[in-house]
């Protein structure tokens, strides 16, 4: 059974279809890259999928149980944790803290609690701190742990959001555009971080436009264009994909007369 | 490269202001002034709450004037109502049997006056509070925006229009001749000879409050407040359970401002309407700002100060208008508060632990 | 029968103010995503400086300086604070409207005093009625029923007929797109605040015979416009008005079950019951993004 499915998802804003009908799977421990153009309903289905928005119809599953209708903490519970295409970073707290609210799921204590300090409360979270450093040291900005996380570059938000992400310790991450604003030696970086991700056994769904990086580590690519689902596989089957080359080259073609 | 702040040394530093306060003004024997300093640490016991709720949680409530008084009115109702007549009734023997009602004479006549015992209710205040604030935030928390703001407006409108159109309230009059609070030989009370005790017991549970809510912040629960405060969307992906957490918080808050609103009722032996108007709910919101929004420190000393001098006449007749042209010139000229401005950064939230050694260099 | 007939009377007389502060919220939300808390105070003004005027003046021509006057003043604080504070919080500038309601109050307690004053009655006097199916009613009470229907006929032209009032929309909707297609999204919102500010103040002059001004009406005209607004879906002018007229109906009928100091409790309970269950409003469609929080 696939880990994530999504039947018939379709979503519309007022009259505008953003989602018309898509289906598909996530497999366990693959990367997925989602494509297409502006507009297709990308960000849209990723919303979706954590719970921002319900859709208008359709489906979603996880490990076989429907998560649509369910908030975006519910669903993060069982196991989804993602990062967003504008970076949404806490940026009046540290870097560390970020990490921290992303290990908050796993921590017990209740407010009374926390405002007693409790012995166990105290143990939980020196635990806590430890382990979102090394969620930090992963991506390797455990030196900024102390930085206010509104003054890091844009390179580096993204690297806090997805350790971050990664301290939920989820099953499927999904990452909105995690290469944008990247230069090609942060990109090579981020591929890598990514595979190391997946080879530890964390699904992972991706929006992205920087193709190269897509047909270099996704495992599978579905491919969007007005809401609707046009094609799905391999990179090298997709990169070959008619319909899918009519697409990208009408819109080189529109950014060549716009 | 930080260093923790460490809050004990800034509690003795408290300690120490409030008692070198306390000698001064005996010194220049001006002791009177206590009592208006015991008020305004009392009020900024709301204001401590209202900063959890707004400056960390960033959510508006214009209804704390009104948490306040519910709480200053049922404790005073209950220790001044007398339920003498109820005497026989079966539930009134069984409270009697509990040891919780209360006898003393009536100031005016020789007759018995029982009432309910003051540290009764004083947790039915607080727990009645509680209650009514989770009514008034369920729906309006799960809101997008700022509908707290206006479902507590309302709210506060209502209560303030409760209050002065009961007679069993006291209409316009409010309430008088509230005994006072004891707990183990300590009284909540205004008379003049137990002024310098209560100015301490005053202070007391003003730091109790600030050292909870002060751990309450730097904590898993704290961090996630803020979190909701930055990005509720981003909050709530990262498994924030955000409605929960934004309603406990306000009855916390809300808590916070029935607590004050009970012992103040004790201290001044009664309370009136005017505590749940909208200008009293307006002036928590300056006090917040002033004092920092997301400062707890800062909400302390700066309400005590102006809530003190506000007491002393200070502002005049432009009392409410001094508070609203604070509100305005804080958010609108330094939204971070005038210590953030000035430099001075009374109050960073830091994690508790700094990643040891081994963290580094076990990681992969 | 005739007792309903008069509750009916008095609840959509009062239902018309509330619905024209309902309006003026919108105005201003959908502009620039603020909920404005001084829109009572900008009713108590109107009526305030129209008395005022009229101690000299004929009274249309106090009014309708009076609304020019607080038109004036609405746009003078988008210029003096939101503007400005483009950079600040939604949170920031709401709590701006906070203090300035309460800044406006205390202004008005010393400008003028804590007494209640009223505008003379635009026909006839106190004593005077016209029979309307079988009811008696004060003449003023045509007077704002016309008014607000006049008010929301325009404001529908305006916003469906005009450039400008098509460019208001449109800022709301997408201020970005709007500014890129050419639209002024700073002069939008000046006059935002205006429209809203002048609407409150003509709200305020024609309900001042009947329900008389005081310096402390404004916020609770601004909750009972508030859930007006929620009961039509913020957000939506024209459902306001429907939103407005009920308010003012059920606070109208409650007088005959509750007693009439606790009316304002009826205006609140809808409030809450509204946010509730249909906080996207009576016509609103429930949609993932619209207002539920996430």
């Amino acid at each position: 059974m696939a880990l994530l499915e999504a039947e018939n998802v379709r979503q519309c804003f007022g009259g505008l279809v953003a989602l018309n009908g898509v289906s598909f799977e996530v497999r366990r421990g693959q990367i997925m890259a989602i494509i297409g153009p502006n507009g297709a309903g990308k960000t849209t289905l990723f919303n979706i999928v954590c719970g921002l928005i319900n859709p208008t119809d359709g489906v979603v599953r996880m490990d076989g149980k429907v998560i649509t209708g369910l908030k975006p903490f519910q669903i993060a519970a069982l196991g989804v944790s993602r990062t967003f295409q504008n970076v949404s970073l806490f940026p009046h707290m540290t870097v560390l803290e970020n990490v921290l609210v992303g290990r908050h799921l796993h921590g017990r204590a209740g407010l009374i609690g926390c405002a007693l300090r409790l012995p166990t409360q105290r143990r939980e979270e020196k635990a806590m701190v430890e382990q979102a450093s090394r969620f930090l040291e992963e991506v390797g900005l455990a030196e900024k742990a102390q930085h206010s996380a509104g003054g890091l570059s844009l390179g580096q938000r993204r690297l806090v959001e997805l350790a971050r992400a990664l301290g939920t310790e989820p099953r499927l991450l999904l990452l909105d555009e995690p290469a944008s604003g990247l230069n090609t030696k942060e990109t090579d970086n981020l591929a890598k971080t990514l595979r190391r991700i997946r080879d530890r056994g964390i699904t992972l769904l991706m929006v992205e436009h920087d193709m190269s990086l897509v047909m270099d580590i996704a495992d599978e690519i579905l491919v969007l264009d007005f809401g609707v689902k046009i094609a799905e596989g391999p990179p090298a089957q997709v990169r070959s994909d008619p319909k899918v080359i009519a697409v990208y080259l009408g819109e080189k073609e529109n950014v060549a007369s716009g | 490269m930080n260093t923790t702040t460490r809050i004990w040394p800034r509690l003795a530093a408290f300690a120490a202001a409030a008692i070198v306060i306390q000698l001064s003004l005996g010194a220049a024997g001006k002791v009177y002034y206590l009592t208006q300093l015991t008020m305004a640490v009392y009020y900024a016991i709301v204001v401590m709450g209202l900063s959890l709720l707004m400056g960390y949680a960033g959510q508006v409530s214009l209804g704390h004037g009104a948490f306040f008084a519910i709480g200053g009115y049922t404790s005073a109702f209950l220790t001044t109502h007398n339920m003498a007549g109820c005497r026989g009734a079966a539930w009134f023997d069984l409270l009697d049997k509990c040891g919780v009602i209360v006898s003393r004479k009536s100031l005016y006549d020789d007759t018995l006056v029982l009432t309910v015992a003051p540290w009764l209710a004083f947790i039915v205040a607080v727990l009645l509070t509680v209650v009514i604030a989770a009514v008034i935030g369920y729906p309006s928390l799960r809101l997008r925006g700022h509908y707290l703001a206006m479902a507590t407006l309302g709210f506060g409108l209502i209560i303030h229009c409760i209050l002065i159109g009961s007679p069993v309230l006291g209409a316009a009059d409010g309430i008088t001749g509230v005994p006072s609070l004891s707990v183990g030989g300590l009284a909540v009370s205004g008379k003049s000879a137990v002024r310098v005790q209560n100015y301490y017991i005053a202070w007391a549970v003003a730091i109790a409050v600030l050292v909870l809510l002060r751990n309450l912040v730097e904590s898993r629960m704290g961090r996630a407040l803020r979190a909701i405060h930055d990005s509720e969307a981003a909050a709530s992906a990262m498994g924030v359970n955000t409605p929960k957490l934004k309603l406990e918080v306000l009855m916390v808050s809300a808590a916070l401002a029935a607590m004050a609103g009970s012992l103040l009722a004790h201290y001044n032996e009664g309370i009136g309407p005017s505590e749940s108007s909208s200008f009293k709910s307006v002036r928590y919101l300056a006090l917040v700002a002033a004092g920092g929004m997301a400062n707890l420190e800062g909400a302390l000393v700066v309400s005590t100060l102006l809530v003190f001098l506000s007491l002393r006449g200070w502002f005049g007749t432009y009392d409410n208008a001094v508070f609203g042209i604070i509100l305005i010139a804080i958010v609108a000229l330094a939204p971070q508060g005038p210590f953030r401005q000035l430099g001075l950064r009374m109050n960073r939230c830091r994690p508790l632990y700094k990643p040891g050694k081994e963290a580094r260099s076990g990681a992969s | 029968m005739v007792q309903a007939l008069q509750y009916f009377f008095s609840g959509i007389t009062v239902g018309s103010v509330y619905a024209i502060v309902a309006i003026g919220f919108n105005i201003i939300y959908s502009a620039t995503g603020v909920l404005n808390f001084a829109q009572g105070e900008f009713v108590m003004l109107g009526g305030m400086v129209a008395i005022t005027l009229a101690s000299f003046l004929p009274v249309p021509v106090a009014v309708a300086v009076a609304v020019a006057i607080v038109t004036l003043f609405g746009c003078g604080l988008e210029l003096v604070f939101f503007r400005r504070l483009r950079s600040h919080s939604i949170l920031h500038m709401i709590i701006i409207t906070i203090g300035l309601s309460i800044v406006i109050q205390e202004l008005a307690l010393h400008v003028w005093d804590e007494k209640v004053r009223s505008l003379p009655y635009f026909t006839g006097n106190e004593a005077s009625s016209v029979k309307l199916l079988g009811a008696a009613l004060s003449p003023q009470v045509i007077w704002v029923l016309g008014t607000a229907a006049i008010v929301v006929a325009l404001l529908q032209l305006f916003y469906k007929r005009t450039l400008y009032g098509r460019a208001m929309r449109a800022c709301s909707s997408n201020p970005e797109a709007a500014m890129l297609v050419g639209i002024n999204t700073g002069n939008m919102r000046t006059a935002a605040f205006g429209l809203s500010a002048g609407l409150g103040a003509l709200a305020g002059c024609v309900i001042s015979p009947i329900s008389m001004t005081h310096y402390e009406m404004g916020p609770g005209l601004a909750i009972k416009g508030f859930a007006a607004a929620v009961l039509g879906g913020l957000g939506n002018p024209m459902a306001a008005v429907v939103g407005g007229l009920m308010v003012g109906l059920i606070e109208a009928f409650s007088v005959s079950v509750i007693p009439s100091a606790f009316k304002d409790v009826a205006a609140f309970a809808i409030l809450l019951a509204m946010l509730f269950l249909r906080p996207h409003g009576l016509f609103g469609r429930p949609s993932g993004v619209s207002v539920r929080e996430v």
